[in-house]
């Protein structure tokens, strides 16, 4: 008790250096959560992924469609549920900058029933069935366009030429939080009605299937089974389970992930060296102290605990403020990043482990830190001490 | 009177350790500083690279990558007849047409499946693309299935090193080239003979036209014919801003997340500055007093700490440059979130981005010397020397 007295009158002894300490390691903690917080981002559609569904699209790459002939053959295969499609529609509503959001072009009698997560409410799924320009957003999507359903919105295409006009019949929500709630689905019919007359070519085809397995043990083999179903036809599949397809995806942007990591390795860098540079002021300085305390019979464990205890105190603040600055930091980036962030990241928020793994860094900063002027202050000798001038 | 420089020098070498670590902080804000500005600069290198200013690029209006893109044989006949097209040495038309599709193959190390884009070329292609050299095998036989790989492509898919196959649309295909094109984006491309890619994928369909212009003025003719004839819904673009559009969204995604965290701890490197050079003011109370007695004016003072934090930040700069700089013999590859494509890059250095880092590094003992200085500047003479 006594020893923590004096460690917290150690610490306020430079009041100046110790705050600012204190303040640099929040900054870097939130900058290191920060960025835990944004790769976890892009991980969220790995949680949001369910375990019966899988994704087949065409084996040469989601630049080639499949047919929509497949949907009956896929249906016959022992172990499917139920099947539905989508395709990517990537047209741009207001001007490029604003159209970074998924669009699909979904089958709407079994979309929502495949995807259950997206909650609907049950009048506005009747309504969005019935009518063939209907529309359904997301709801952090239609809150950023302020869309309310009965609106009319106009969008260009970019893969299938035109003006597309759509009206919002629904708006659903996430069941969870790691759902995705920036997407917008229409009718796979609608667009493809109008390929009939526009492109002949591009109709009767869809991006991808999503086949419901009746039971996820099987999924293995289902996605087997219909990839042989295929093979060596014009359009081969590729099947996966939901969760490789995102996880995938993922890896396509790998580099920048690593190169994230690193940068978070490189902040911890710096808060060890800025928390390093002020203890080894306060051992520097405290010299002739330590010596006096070892004359008093004070002996090495007690200055151990007094300088690992300093350093503990100011890393620990420093990590708390830092969390609690990272909720307001990640809330900015995400404006920052706004129109880019929809497509990249469904889901940002800060997690638990994130808040974790931050008050263990600075734990571990804070023991790194302590430790040269704790082997400095155990070695001197009493005499050197004393005689030395700090 | 102003303090000799020497004795800023001197005080950052008697304490040693302090120095090291404040610098240590400063080069590694300033390495993270310029490596992110390298990257965005070997993006826009490698993509503007890709275009040449002599050549027009014509795709069909709205697409924003060439994958994207679809022209029928009859808009090909129509755009090659344009009379801004320049004429060959065997009186060819210099133009076109390319079918860019993106397959699947699983990378070299981790097997991890990534998209490359192949490139249907026609003869004229590489007349018109000069950067573009096969630098071992050779060039696949008319009527074959044989490709041509990018040495980024060759070193990292499966499959697509020299004399190895890649299957796609049906048929295997048997890599007798790789080439290199000086940095260019065509290096991530597998390059085939149009008309056989055209038969395996039986698509009907073009992407892209690419023209050479008898003289680089004729664009604006070619560009206003060809977007307001009737027959065709096509969009004419430089060659080599057309392809530089494709780096600014991950350019900017690169910016705006490297400078945000950048701009975040380079505030932890100047309060770790800022700490230093309080605690260097305030062990050197009674030295300062003397120099104040001896006539030394508050100015010159400020300005010797003042000069002392800069020196530790150009010491930081300096070093996290330096360590940047090894990064340019690194590659890079990444998807481009613009064409859904594998693309390799590399980091590149350039003058601008040096002189921007110091900058920044001076900015950061700028701002975290100047307090300590100021109050180093105020200090009463009577007082300095009362204190121990």
């Amino acid at each position: 008790m006594e020893l923590f007295r004096l460690i917290l009158k150690n610490t306020l002894r430079h009041p100046l250096r110790s705050i600012l300490t204190v303040f640099g390691i929040a900054i870097a903690i939130s900058a290191f959560g920060l960025i835990r917080t944004v790769i976890g981002a892009w991980y969220s559609g790995v949680d949001a992924s369910a375990p019966n569904r899988l994704i087949t699209r065409n084996a040469v790459s989601l630049g080639f469609s499949l047919p929509l002939s497949y949907r009956e053959a896929i249906r016959g295969i022992p172990g499917v549920a139920d099947v539905s499609y989508a395709s990517w529609f990537g047209g741009i509503y207001i001007d490029e900058k604003h159209s970074q959001f998924p669009q699909f072009a979904v089958d709407a009698t079994t979309w929502y029933e495949i995807y259950p997560e997206f909650q609907l409410p049950p009048e506005q799924e009747a309504v969005f069935k019935q009518q063939r320009n209907a529309a359904v957003a997301g709801r952090k999507l239609a809150e950023r366009f302020s869309w309310k359903v009965g609106d009319t919105i106009q969008m260009r295409g970019m893969i299938f030429p035109g003006e597309w006009e759509f009206v919002i019949r629904g708006i659903y929500t996430g069941e969870r939080k790691s759902t995705d709630e920036t997407q917008f689905h229409f009718h796979y019919q609608y667009l493809d009605e109008k390929l009939r007359q526009t492109a002949p070519f591009q109709a009767g085809n869809v991006g991808w299937y999503v086949v419901k397995v009746q039971n996820p043990k099987q999924a293995a083999e289902v996605a087997e089974a219909i990839d042989r179903r295929f093979k060596n036809s014009l359009a081969e599949t590729l099947t996966e389970t939901e969760r490789a397809f995102v996880l995938g995806f993922i890896s396509m942007s790998e580099t920048i992930l690593v190169a994230l990591r690193i940068i978070s390795m490189v902040i911890i860098g710096v808060i060890l060296l800025v928390l390093s540079n002020t203890m080894a002021m306060t051992a520097r300085e405290r010299l002739s102290e330590y010596a006096v305390l070892k004359t008093l019979g004070f002996g090495a464990r007690h200055l151990i605990v007094l300088i690992i205890g300093e350093s503990l105190l100011i890393a620990l603040t420093g990590g708390l403020l830092g969390i609690l600055i990272t909720y307001p930091a990640a809330n900015g980036f995400e404006r920052a990043m706004g129109d880019a962030m929809g497509a990249i990241f469904p889901a940002f928020d800060v997690a638990t482990s994130t808040q974790i793994i931050c008050a263990l860094m600075a734990v571990i900063v804070g023991l790194a830190a302590s430790a040269f002027p704790t082997w400095r202050a155990v070695q001197v000798r009493i005499v050197d001490g004393l005689r030395r001038v700090g | 009177m102003i303090i000799p420089l020497n004795y800023s020098f001197r005080n950052l070498w008697t304490r040693r350790l302090t120095t090291f670590l404040t610098a240590g902080g400063i080069a590694l804000v300033i390495f993270v500083f310029s490596a992110v500005l390298m990257l965005a600069n070997g993006l826009e290198k490698t993509l503007v690279g890709t275009g040449s200013d002599k050549n027009a690029i014509i795709v069909r209006q709205g697409a924003e990558s060439e994958f994207m893109s679809m022209l029928d044989r009859n808009a090909v006949n129509i755009v090659k007849s344009q009379p801004e097209i320049a004429v060959g040495p065997e009186g060819n038309r210099l133009a076109a047409s390319e079918v860019v599709v993106l397959i699947n193959l699983p990378k070299r190390g981790s097997s991890n499946p990534s998209h490359v884009q192949i490139r249907g070329v026609a003869p004229e292609s590489l007349t018109m693309r000069p950067q573009v050299k096969v630098v071992e095998g050779r060039r696949w036989r008319p009527g074959l299935s044989e490709v041509i790989v990018g040495r980024p492509v060759a070193e990292g898919f499966q499959g697509a090193g020299l004399g190895e196959t890649i299957r796609f649309g049906m048929r295997d295909w048997t890599v007798v080239g790789v080439f290199d094109a000086e940095g260019a984006g065509f290096e991530s491309e597998i390059w085939v003979d149009a008309e056989q890619l055209v038969q395996a994928f039986r698509r009907p369909v073009f992407s892209s036209i690419t023209a050479q212009l008898s003289s680089a003025g004729d664009f604006s003719s070619l560009k206003s014919r060809l977007e307001s004839d009737p027959r065709l819904t096509v969009e004419v673009a430089r060659e080599k801003q057309y392809y530089a559009e494709q780096s600014e969204m991950m350019a900017t995604f690169i910016r705006v997340l490297g400078l945000f965290v950048t701009v975040i701890f380079s505030l932890g490197a100047m309060i770790g500055a800022m700490i230093t050079m309080y605690a260097s003011v305030a062990n050197r109370t009674t030295e300062i007093g003397t120099m104040r007695a001896l006539g030394f004016p508050r100015r010159s003072i400020l300005g010797a700490f003042l000069f002392e934090s800069l020196l530790l930040a150009s010491i930081g700069g300096g070093l996290g440059i330096l360590l940047a700089s090894f990064l340019q013999f690194v590659t890079v590859s990444t998807t481009n979130f613009a064409t859904f494509s594998e693309l390799a890059f590399r980091f590149i250095l350039s003058p601008a981005i040096v002189v921007q880092s110091l900058t920044f590094a001076l900015a950061m003992g700028f701002l975290g010397g100047f307090l300590p200085a100021v109050r180093a500047s105020r200090q009463k003479i009577v007082e300095a020397f009362r204190a121990s």
